[in-house]
């Protein structure tokens, strides 16, 4: 999908202080197009603020982040999710007193060139409904589509999150916790469906648990103190010692417990 | 195939009753009442819808709550008033017809220099800024005499130009037959907008701004530009108002004024689009009419104001519209009673409470010289005498008692209804839409 050996994501010592805290210390990675990363590691790791610096929540205090080689440290979000990256929430961010339609298709509105257009009535849009109903089917929401989106129940919201999140179809995709909350049924049931929407997109997901990071990922990163301490397809990482002794270990010894 | 969505849009004949309705009853308003009185209420009613409906862009739809709207709807009236004069004299050689347009594009351009300012941000740091701005635009009303003349305003004719078609708008039905025009095509617009692509991002940016930011839009921008849609239609308004009047005065621009949209806008019903038309009625009726009936009325208003605020958030729109639905799952009826007793328990308090108010506004204001009695529903209460203040109060807290008797047992009802319905809608489900699409 992109050109010749140009990572999707690349991180170059990337830093972020909040005060003289360091939260982000030093972080490389490169990921390759269409390849799904898992990064994992222990509360307070740096984990989400990672994803906050690549989608542009946060500016880094340092370092440089490459989207398809191109710098994106200190745009905007909205910059670079014009750019072809879009990051779904930990805590559900949806937008509540709008219908699950209404709420895909905000979505999708931008990357289909309507932008700010008030000249153009929405009923109209026969390219964005289209697309609106598939997500619809895709996220298996046609029952709700004209409920508002705070009436759905957790799992719902969840599967809108993701929904909002692909809508406007960029190829690299950021997941913060998509499971989070969720039971050990929706929870597979859920990962089936991230699979089956992000199809050909480059991948890179916050994840607790190692049953879905193990089963999800192509790779994983292992992020402690705001550095990755590895970074390699999943049986490499489970044998690494480092990790082991850092964080790994004693997750799997409670997974197993 | 044709999922409900994807099908391009359609008038349907529902909504070609209500929008025919609503142009129906405008043009034929002074038809029936045709006193000279109520055609000028009519042409204030069509300015206020028009301004109402502008501020709930922000309001309603956007979330932003404006402390300065007159800024727009008055700096626009000033404009469109010295068009008129422009007019007079030769210098400004459009059609009087066009003096509301004139207004809108007034609107529009300050509200591109101002609003530019104000949507940097959202939430209280908006309200804010909007309050200072208008703060800053009254004073300078008072220190720019040139344009604002003063404390004495601007005065216009708008019997000026050539006539076009035999209009001169000397007659004040003429006024009101173009004032409609402009308050059903503007209306018609204003509702178009909430259909498009930029209305519908001003939704979602009230709602959650943050994820705005992550699915490609500027949420800055998005309010920009809806900003200035608003300051334009505003600016119609203002227009509309010099036509009528032939006059601005500071007064028009000053906070007091962007306050009554605002209130008037809430006591409508925000979440609705038609709820500001309801509050732009009311805002009318309540100047001209009761304003008749008691010299308190603002403290009235007042309470109403709160009462909304505190038990129908949504306003009268919300009102009418949770009852539509109870109607329409065929259970009012239950509802009719409790209605009554509601009424008739409110209106005890109410004529409690109201001759305590009068009497207040009596000793206060002397308005019976010295005499300290005055008339109150075909009786005559003394101010200054204890039965009279007794008595009003034994009714006002009887009527209290009764109406929060009432009211409880009334909730219970409701939520019994409510709860119904929910019932029926489960039932009932999938829906007709889901069907459709699958």
């Amino acid at each position: 999908m992109s050109t010749g050996g140009t990572p999707a994501v690349e991180l170059r010592d990337l830093r972020k202080s909040f005060g003289k805290t360091e939260i982000i210390r030093g972080t490389d990675l490169v990921v390759a197009p269409g390849e799904r990363v898992a990064i994992i590691g222990p509360n307070g790791a740096g984990k989400s603020t990672l994803f906050n610096l690549i989608s542009g929540r946060f500016g880094p205090t340092s370092g440089e982040i490459l989207l398809h080689g191109k710098r994106i440290d200190g745009l905007k979000p909205y910059e670079i999710n014009r750019l072809g990256l879009a990051r779904s929430f930990q805590i559900t961010n949806i937008f509540g007193r709008l219908s699950v339609f209404e709420n895909l298709r905000c979505g999708l509105l931008w990357s289909m060139g309507y932008r700010y257009a008030f000249w153009k009535f929405l009923a109209d849009l026969r390219d964005a409904n289209e697309r609106s109903e598939q997500l619809l089917k895709m996220i298996r929401l046609e029952k709700k589509r004209d409920t508002l989106a705070m009436n759905l129940t957790y799992a719902e919201q969840r599967a809108l999150e993701i929904g909002i999140t692909i809508a406007g179809g960029a190829e690299v995709v950021l997941l913060d916790e998509p499971t989070a909350g969720m039971s050990k049924s929706e929870t597979a049931r859920f990962i089936d469906l991230i699979r089956e929407v992000t199809v050909g997109k480059t991948l890179l997901t916050v994840e607790h648990d190692m049953g879905v990071v193990f089963g999800l990922a192509d790779k994983i990163a292992v992020l402690v103190y705001g550095e990755v301490i590895a970074f390699d397809v999943p049986d490499a990482v489970r044998a690494n010692g480092k990790v082991q002794e850092a964080y790994l270990g004693s997750v799997l010894a409670e997974t197993h417990a | 195939m044709t999922s409900p969505a994807a099908a391009p849009r359609r008038l349907g004949t529902g909504r070609l009753v209500v929008w025919g309705g609503f142009a129906l009853l405008f043009l034929l308003a002074p038809v029936v009442f045709t006193s000279s009185l109520s055609v000028s209420l009519l042409s204030q009613v069509g300015i206020a819808i028009v301004a109402c409906l502008s501020y709930n862009m922000l309001l309603g739809q956007g979330g932003m709550l404006s402390f300065g709207h007159a800024v727009y709807t008055g700096l626009a009236s000033f404009v469109a008033i010295h068009a008129l004069l422009g007019i007079a004299d030769g210098s400004f050689p459009v059609p009087v017809s066009l003096i509301p347009l004139v207004g809108g594009v007034a609107g529009a351009a300050f509200a591109v220099v101002l609003g530019f300012v104000t949507t940097k941000k959202a939430g209280t740091p908006f309200a804010m800024i909007t309050l200072g701005l208008g703060e800053l635009v009254t004073a300078m009303a008072l220190m720019i005499p040139e344009f604002f003349g003063g404390e004495g305003g601007v005065t216009a004719n708008r019997v000026v130009g050539k006539p076009i078609l035999g209009l001169t708008f000397g007659p004040q039905i003429q006024v009101y037959y173009l004032l409609a025009i402009y308050t059903i095509v503007c209306t018609a617009a204003m509702f178009a907008f909430t259909r498009t692509p930029l209305g519908r991002m001003l939704n979602a940016t009230r709602d959650n701004p943050e994820r705005v930011e992550f699915i490609g839009y500027s949420t800055q921008r998005v309010r920009y530009i809806s900003f200035i849609i608003a300051g334009f239609f505003a600016g119609v308004s203002g227009g509309m108002y010099a036509l009528n009047f032939e006059i601005a005065t500071a007064e028009v621009v000053a906070a007091g004024r962007s306050g009554l949209y605002l209130l008037f806008t809430f006591l409508g019903g925000a979440t609705f689009f038609f709820g500001p038309i309801i509050g732009a009625v009311l805002m009318v009726l309540g100047f001209a009419l009761f304003s008749e009936v008691t010299k308190a009325w603002q403290l009235y208003l007042g309470l109403i104001f709160l009462f909304m605020v505190m038990y129908a958030p949504g306003g009268i729109a919300s009102l009418i519209m949770m009852n539509v639905r109870v109607a329409m799952h065929r259970k009012l009826h239950r509802l009719w009673g409790w209605y009554g007793l509601l009424a008739a328990t409110a209106l005890v308090m109410l004529v409690g409470f109201g001759a305590m108010i009068e009497m207040v506004y009596h000793l206060q204001l002397g308005s019976g010289g010295s005499s300290s009695t005055l008339r109150y529903l075909g009786i005559t209460l003394d101010s200054r005498g204890a039965a009279s203040w007794f008595g009003a109060l034994a009714v006002a807290l009887a009527g209290f008692a009764a109406f929060e008797f009432v009211r409880r047992r009334f909730a219970v009802q409701w939520g019994r209804i409510q709860t119904e319905i929910e019932a029926d809608m489960t039932f009932k489900e999938p829906t007709p839409n889901a069907a459709a699409a699958s």
